[in-house]
């Protein structure tokens, strides 16, 4: 289905989305999205939907959820001038800085949102997946907050390689399931989450931690992380007066991407960027580059590029980043790829462990090595674009990739030259 | 060529159900060996009234650990859609009706049209596909419908009345009743009292509903099960249970021949 669109065709889609009619009365972006889950669950999601359709953009529940975020998350995040990655790359670097929202990253902003919605719901219990443990500490610390039980699934691999977040998690009061079965990282955890509901459709709340599966949780989750943006073109236009020429993101499943993108899809003098993971290589199963390198097909009940063989198996992937981690995408980023909205690149390992290290030394700040992944597409379009002011998705800090870093940047001296 | 795939299916299980419960036994194609797939499949379609083929994915995510482990086997030892249908092809066709059970995304890669037309050649009288909703299958169910074959109807003690009402009306094949919550392998919400009458009550309002049999499935696990339910459905699926004797090399036969009997 994809590269089967006509130039006519892509320019509505971009209009159609524009004006808010995307996702469609189905869950579609396009070609991408819809809802393909078990019977089991469809009560379940006809009950969220409703709940998304009638709460979401009510004034009350706006009001709580913008007092929580003002007062507990700390927003609006800033936006930093980055003057000695500017000066290095010969461009105009900003920064967006999720990574000063409560519990380090942007997944703050979903978990809470949704928290307060299986409040409204009368959810009596969470459940979350979780890839490099951002999600599940930021879901149980607003579990915490809102007052509900929260379980959060997380493969073991990821336990291992991010384990102060499940000591972050624990403290707060979540059970944390390792999941032992399939790839036994983020895709298995959202296995594993699934199969939980399936056994609780009524009482349980599934907190889905980015913007992909069934409908309509890409278009929920986008909603929420889409003040990212807003306070990002809005403070861009206050601190320069201009909107920057391009916007840098990086792409797991996507959710820090898209609500980094929203605000400035309407924007045709913005160029955007989304990162992926490039891995160790370009084979399948040495990166998650879904975007650049999937063919469509569903997975976790969306229909969306992914990283599959011939016979529609699932592949594992390979990223040093357990938050990118994914053989999937939010259905969203397939549209924009397919309709030319968003352009999309990848970063390998290597790569990205060698700009946590460069932003580390030069601005003082400690990225997380999934939003390294944007930083090396920042520097490579700084490079190319000399001058050009160029606003990056910080998307989370780095504190939690400890492990990983003692084990690379940090077991060997001159990283830098 | 007068019936119909998806009439047959009907057929075979009203037939069976003049006697007894009908029992439609589940494995997973390529489980536990490639090897002895045929051997496997036709001892179980001689012991069964039906056999649901299951095609391996790498996220069942509607599957207990029973049969995650299954399709995880069967994977590593490369068994695809392709090689299924190569070896239907190749073999006498079984006794009993054959319906595929595949998550959606096996059969997106096959190419519906393609697999309609093949399964249909093959011997396959209908799909079950676990993560295809009613709103999401008309696709499919437009490319199956030119070669009579079934889109099994999946139903569950969740689905309100209205929904249950439109998914059964027009089912083809039989319908699949799924007994609990939860996901396949379970024991079924045990054998106690209260809970065994409104699993009986459950599938009665299914059959009333239904012009096609109903069939319960989800965590059938002993003979006494299937006694229970079986004044309440037209048949019963057993699946992991089957699964789990064929991993330890048990017969197959001798755990089928104990539900029949379990069904008279």
């Amino acid at each position: 289905m994809t590269g089967s669109l006509d130039t006519a065709a892509k320019a509505k889609l971009l209009r159609t989305l524009l004006d808010g009619g995307l996702p469609d009365a189905n869950g579609r972006f396009g070609p991408f999205g819809g809802r393909y889950i078990p019977e089991t669950l469809v009560p379940a999601f006809e009950r969220l939907t409703e709940a998304v359709h009638t709460v979401l953009h009510e004034p009350s529940f706006q009001a709580e959820l913008s007092a929580e975020l003002t007062d507990w998350v700390g927003r609006p995040t800033a936006l930093s001038p980055m003057r000695n990655l500017s000066r290095r790359w010969g461009a105009e670097i900003w920064f967006k800085r999720e990574d000063l929202a409560h519990t380090g990253a942007h997944k703050i902003n979903n978990a809470l949102g949704q928290a307060l919605l299986a409040k409204r719901m009368g959810a009596t219990r969470v459940i979350a997946e979780t890839g490099a443990g951002q999600h599940g500490v930021a879901t149980a610390a607003a579990c915490a907050r809102v007052g509900l039980p929260c379980v959060v699934y997380m493969g073991e691999v990821d336990m291992a390689r991010q384990a102060p977040n499940v000591g972050r998690m624990r403290l707060m009061g979540a059970t944390v399931v390792p999941v032992v079965t399939g790839d036994r990282t983020l895709r298995a955890a959202i296995d594993e989450a699934f199969r939980d509901w399936v056994t609780d459709p009524a009482g349980t709340f599934y907190c889905l931690g980015s913007a992909l599966g069934p409908h309509p949780y890409p278009y929920l989750v986008r909603e929420l992380q889409a003040i990212i943006g807003r306070e990002a073109r809005a403070q861009m236009l206050a601190k320069t007066g201009h909107l920057p020429d391009c916007v840098i993101a990086c792409v797991g499943g996507g959710s820090n991407a898209i609500g980094t993108f929203h605000a400035f899809l309407g924007d045709p003098s913005v160029e955007i960027i989304g990162v992926e993971a490039g891995g160790r290589g370009a084979a399948l199963g040495d990166n998650a580059a879904t975007l650049t390198t999937g063919r469509p097909g569903v997975l976790h009940g969306t229909y969306t590029l992914l990283l599959q063989d011939a016979d529609g198996q699932i592949q594992e992937t390979h990223s040093v980043s357990a938050g990118l981690d994914y053989p999937g995408v939010g259905p969203e980023h397939a549209l924009l790829r397919e309709i030319g909205r968003v352009h999309y690149t990848m970063a390998g390992d290597e790569e990205a462990l060698a700009l946590v290290q460069e932003c580390s030394t030069y601005e003082g700040v400690l990225p997380a090595i999934e939003t390294a992944h944007a930083l090396v597409g920042a520097r490579d379009y700084a490079r190319a674009h000399p001058g050009k002011r160029i606003l990056v998705g910080l998307s989370g800090r780095g504190d939690k990739d400890m492990p990983t870093l003692q084990t690379t940047l940090l077991a060997h001296d001159g990283v830098l030259s | 060529m007068s019936t119909l795939p998806a009439d047959r299916l009907t057929q075979v299980i009203r037939e069976v159900r003049r006697d007894r419960v009908a029992l439609v036994a589940f494995l997973t194609a390529g489980h536990p060996r490639m090897s002895t797939f045929r051997q496997d499949l036709t001892t179980v379609a001689e012991h069964a009234d039906v056999v649901e083929i299951g095609v391996p994915f790498t996220d069942p995510l509607a599957d207990g650990v029973t049969i995650q482990r299954s399709s995880m086997a069967a994977l590593q030892q490369g068994v695809s859609l392709h090689w299924i249908l190569d070896e239907l092809a190749a073999m006498p066709r079984p006794r009993a009706p054959l319906v595929l059970m595949s998550y959606m995304n096996p059969l997106l890669a096959y190419g519906l049209a393609k697999l309609a037309e093949v399964a249909a050649q093959v011997g396959v009288c209908g799909f079950i596909v676990p993560d295809l909703p009613l709103e999401e299958g008309g696709e499919f169910e437009a490319a199956l419908e030119p070669h009579g074959l079934a889109l099994i109807r999946m139903v569950t003690p969740v689905t309100p009345p209205e929904r249950l009402r439109k998914l059964c009306g027009n089912a083809r094949g039989f319908v699949y009743a799924i007994t609990m919550t939860g996901t396949t392998g379970k024991r079924v919400a045990a054998e106690a009292h209260d809970t065994m009458a409104q699993v009986g009550a459950y599938l009665d309002k299914v059959r009333a509903l239904s012009p096609v049999p109903v069939c319960a499935g989800f965590g059938i696990r002993g003979p006494a099960q299937v006694q229970q339910l079986a004044p309440h459905a037209d048949g019963v699926i057993v699946g992991s249970a089957l699964v789990e004797a064929l991993e330890r090399g048990e017969s197959a036969a001798a755990l089928l021949d104990s539900l029949r009997g379990g069904a008279a």
